[in-house]
């Protein structure tokens, strides 16, 4: 039974996304002191769970095998924007759930989930994005809604400085990021990916466009939170609530992923750019430096915290250092596998990740404390919750049986068999390194004898129901691997083809 | 799908008693682990193959290979099946943690439903060990040990289980990566002959010599390193002697379950490995270096041995005649000969039902008294008789006393490795010498604890076990002297899977 939809029904998930969003606000306005957190939770889950449905369906019935163009080329339908709004959607999915517990006693609710929900609008619209004003515009609409949510506890000094530090950089960066696009422009003339790619390779303005390729990797720096542009993230995590955490190290990073993996690979070729006659501006060097130093930074820094929010925060800046392996690896002859265990990891990620720092919402629900020595022996008192977060951890670590074993091997042997042995080394190693930190929160909660009297007379049901769901994907990725594989590899490879 | 349906099972098992209250958990466990139990005898009983399941014209009982993720030159696939080596250990694995759980509702008293949930995750994790032949599905498996274990022994274990738990977790974890890069080099080293991470596929590829250079690494020097880096990997596992420390501090600091199925189920995991890994895929190397291995080995029975001698806690004599044991396998391994291989695989099973035993009354006697200490007990024969017995029995069969099951794997061992290499005559001799230094230790602890007047130091009246603490006792020592009545039960089996790999029988290189 073929179904013909019209063309822009293609861009479903981020239009069920947007709409559930106003929709919320609509709700809000009817009734703005409405108690009902259950219809705006309710709304929010519906959508997102809507746009990850409708994804997971165009990605299964083939929609982005022959990509679809949308408004004059500036949209692109593919497989690879469809697999990462399955991404965002969960992603949301999980975090809404999660905030109906959390939200108890806050003020905003409805505001907050609109944010949410317009958030990952623009995330959505970051991985279809086919043109740089499109990026600029997507990108701004993903990082606006996030300031506010990361400040959205006023009464909390934590938050609301962590906001503002967290906007003040992403100002810097935005600016940053436009100041390169308008050279690239300059340079090529146009601001259509395919056509930058076919107007870099003819122009003499090596210097001016080398400047702007640069900025323009700032600005994705900072959305990923690598480094240099990291140090906003540790601030931003610990201090938003832990659903929000969750959101923008899971979410947000990937979205800042997919958008530069497009870019780079449409509009920056690698053969024109790096390994060409005429090549000049070599943004694969500058990837493999970020990668290393930012693996290895995020993973030694995230081994000195004492506080578990802030070593996850750390640690997801080690992330992304894995995950850019899948732009520094490019020029290696292996590029559709590379790119395709980057996008695997970051779905595999985007489960793991969220699921660890829900976790740490539910301990600040349960008011446990932050550090280390105060989730000792937790597994006591609530030993369902605490094989969630072992699995977490330990996926997280890359240890089996768990979906992070399997897409970090596979990021790994991707670049070993484009020929960046050492990438791999440097990930391997850190991964190592990662699993002291990570099994000290296993240790303090399974091991240790409980240090305080916990006070854990309630099991919130949305959270519980968050974590158990980011648990069974984790460990379900592993065996159900194959599609996931299938998917992002055919996604780069329609992106390096 | 029988494989598939074992493992499922006894997960969804772990995860029933998991969510069950701590009261029926003990209960429900033991429960629920009768069935895998039936399905692997059922298995047994039903096993029809031939061969050995890495090399060429094997027929594999309950086989199942597809593929799991595809896409590019980075295939992996679930393949899993039995031959004679795996279907032993397989039975072995259920049989020891059906008893293993019963003789844990004496000593586990608190927070019963993990424990018992995460014995029964570590089962269904070692079933696969033993059947799954794809690597990485494999390394899965060989890895999801330790989960459980680390906290198994971190949680119930002894006073210092902190430190035991976590020096386990580091050393066979780094064993584990320093093996997993040995072997990925071999199949980099493949090149394009082999495309999956097929365990037959790879150990086929290499014993026709279709190892290339891997960049300036020729593949001469590829072989003998990828062989060193697997074997220190998996000689930690066993344990052998000098990678050994970590094994007396957990096993002394676990609880009786645990150290039941460590001494009697993951040491094996080690000998297993490196006879598929080390001496089926690369044996010319194993052949080449035969002293050197069959050296580690006989150090590993004297020293083991001798530090077992020298310990004064009962548990830690049986932890370290452990080390002694498997340095046994070792040697029948390195011999390349039907009795030496077939001994070996012979030895993984009769040691895990023996050593098994010990630790299993050594518990059932710590329950009863509160202390292991040699010293602080004498005369228990008066007061538990049962239990005594059956420990003297357990002794006498790790001797290698004739009609027990060490007996008939030591037996084919020495058979094996006396000849099979040059100078192997002075290694089997030394190693045979091993044997009176276990009856020694043995027979010293016995006559000090069990024998003369009854005196324990302890505030706790000392009396007869619990039937459910004897009982899987008396079941052990009828299985080791059921083996050593009539070795052929496995024997025959185990022959048929080891003897392509032999030169003498036309297998071999």
């Amino acid at each position: 039974m073929a179904v013909e939809l019209p063309t822009w029904t293609a861009l479903g998930p981020a239009l069920v996304l947007g709409l559930t969003g106003l929709l919320l606000l609509v709700l809000d306005s009817i009734n703005p002191n409405s108690t009902n957190r259950g219809l705006l939770a309710g709304t929010a889950t519906l959508g997102s769970l809507a746009a990850a449905g409708l994804s997971a369906w165009y990605l299964f019935a083939g929609t982005g095998d022959d990509p679809i163009r949308l408004y004059q080329d500036s949209l692109v339908i593919d497989t690879m924007s469809l697999f990462f709004a399955f991404v965002f959607a969960s992603v949301t999915v999980l975090v809404v759930v999660a905030s109906y517990d959390y939200l108890r006693d806050h003020s905003y609710q409805a505001e907050y989930y609109a944010l949410v929900s317009l958030a990952a609008t623009g995330m959505t619209l970051m991985a279809a994005a086919n043109s740089l004003a499109v990026v600029f515009v997507s990108l701004e609409l993903a990082s606006l809604p996030s300031y506010a949510l990361v400040a959205i506890l006023k009464k909390n000094r934590g938050s609301v400085e962590a906001g503002l530090k967290y906007f003040l950089i992403g100002a810097l960066s935005s600016s940053i990021f436009a100041y390169g696009i308008s050279l690239v422009y300059g340079v090529t003339g146009s601001m259509l990916l395919p056509d930058v790619a076919s107007g870099v390779g003819s122009t003499e303005l090596t210097g001016v466009l080398g400047i702007g390729v640069m900025m323009v990797l700032g600005g994705f720096a900072f959305k990923t939170a690598s480094v240099p542009f990291h140090f906003w993230a540790p601030e931003a995590y610990e201090g938003a609530p832990a659903p929000i955490s969750a959101f923008l190290s899971s979410a947000s990073k990937a979205a800042g992923f997919a958008v530069a993996f497009r870019v780079f690979t449409v509009a920056f070729p690698v053969e024109e750019l790096v390994t060409g006659a005429t090549a000049g501006v070599d943004w694969v060097l500058a990837a493999q430096i970020l990668a290393v130093v930012t693996m290895t930074l995020g993973n030694f820094a995230a081994a000195t915290q004492d506080k578990v929010k802030r070593m996850l925060a750390y640690s997801s800046i080690g992330h992304a250092g894995y995950v850019f392996i899948g732009l520094a690896a490019l020029s290696g002859g292996n590029d559709e596998f590379v790119l395709g265990a980057s996008m695997a990891h970051l779905l595999v990620y985007g489960f793991m990740n969220t699921g660890a720092f829900l976790f740490i919402g539910l301990t600040e629900y349960w008011s446990v404390g932050r550090k280390f020595e105060d989730f000792n022996g937790l597994s006591t008192q609530a030993p369902f919750a605490c094989v969630a977060m072992t699995v977490f951890l330990f996926s997280l670590a890359g240890l089996p049986p768990f979906g992070g074993f399997v897409s970090k091997y596979f990021l790994f042997a991707a670049a070993v068999g484009a020929g960046f042995w050492w990438l791999a080394a440097a990930g391997a190693i850190n991964s190592a390194l990662s699993l002291y930190y990570y099994s000290r929160v296993v240790k303090a909660m399974w091991i240790e004898d409980p240090s305080g009297e916990f006070d854990i007379e309630s099991k919130p049901v949305g959270l519980y129901a968050a974590l158990a769901a980011a648990a069974i994907v984790t460990v379900l990725l592993l065996p159900g691997f194959g599609p996931v594989w299938q998917f992002a590899t055919d996604a780069a490879a329609a992106l390096v083809a | 799908m029988w494989i598939e349906a074992l493992i499922a099972v006894t997960l969804a098992s772990a995860f029933a008693v998991f969510l069950a209250p701590n009261k029926v958990a003990g209960k429900l466990a033991f429960a629920l682990s009768l069935l895998p139990l039936v399905g692997s005898l059922w298995m047994y009983s039903t096993y029809e193959a031939s061969g050995n399941a890495l090399l060429e014209g094997s027929e594999l009982a309950f086989e199942t290979n597809f593929d799991w993720v595809v896409a590019g030159p980075y295939a992996l696939n679930w393949h899993v099946g039995l031959d004679g080596i795996s279907m032993p250990l397989v039975a072995l694995t259920t049989v020891l943690t059906s008893l293993a759980l019963l003789a844990s509702w004496t000593p586990i008293d608190e927070r019963q439903s993990q424990f018992y949930g995460l014995m029964l995750f570590l089962e269904a994790s070692l079933l696969g060990v033993f059947s799954a032949l794809d690597f990485f599905l494999w390394f899965v498996f060989w890895e999801m040990v330790l989960v459980p274990m680390y906290v198994l022994i971190g949680v119930w274990g002894g006073p210092r289980r902190k430190y035991a738990a976590i020096k386990m977790f580091v050393y066979t974890n780094i064993a584990s990566l320093v093996m997993f890069i040995g072997f990925i080099a071999l199949v980099f080293g493949l090149g394009d002959s082999v495309t999956t991470l097929d365990m037959p596929a790879v150990a086929q590829a290499l014993r026709a010599g279709e190892l290339g250079s891997l960049g300036p690494v020729g593949a001469e020097t590829l072989k003998v390193a990828a062989f060193v880096a697997m074997f220190a990997g998996f000689a930690v596992k066993v344990p052998v002697v000098p990678f050994h420390t970590w094994l007396p501090d957990a096993h002394v600091e676990a609880p009786t379950p645990v150290s039941i199925m460590l001494a009697g189920v993951l040491l094996k995991m080690g000998t297993y490995a490196l006879l598929r890994f080390n001496f089926t895929m690369l044996p010319e190397v194993a052949q080449n270096n035969a002293q050197i291995i069959a050296l580690f080995a006989v150090v590993s029975v004297i020293y083991g041995a001798m530090l077992a001698l020298a310990q004064s806690d009962l548990k830690r004599i049986v932890a370290y005649s452990s080390v002694s044991s498997m340095g046994y396998v070792i040697l029948g391994l390195v011999a390349y000969t039907l009795y030496g291989m077939g001994g070996a695989t012979f030895q993984m099973v009769a040691h895990g039902l023996i050593s098994g035993l010990m630790f299993m009354s050594v518990g059932v006697i710590y329950n009863t008294t509160h202390t292991r200490m040699v010293s602080d007990m004498s005369g228990l024969a008066s007061k538990m008789p049962i239990t005594v017995a059956v420990f003297v029995a357990g002794a006498f069969g790790y001797m290698g006393l004739p009609l027990m099951a060490g007996f008939a794997a030591e037996l084919f061992i020495f058979l094996g490795s006396f000849g099979a290499f040059a100078g192997s005559v002075w290694f089997t001799a030394a190693a045979m010498f091993g044997i009176v230094v276990v009856a020694g230790y043995l027979l010293f602890a016995m006559q000090r604890t069990l024998f003369g007047t009854f005196e324990v130091e302890t505030d706790y009246e000392v009396g007869p076990a619990a039937f459910h603490d004897v009982a899987p006792l008396v079941v052990l020592i009828l299985l080791v002297i059921l083996l050593g009545v009539d070795p052929n039960i496995f024997y025959g089996m185990i022959q048929d899977a080891v003897n392509p790999l032999v030169p003498a029988a036309g297998g071999g290189v």
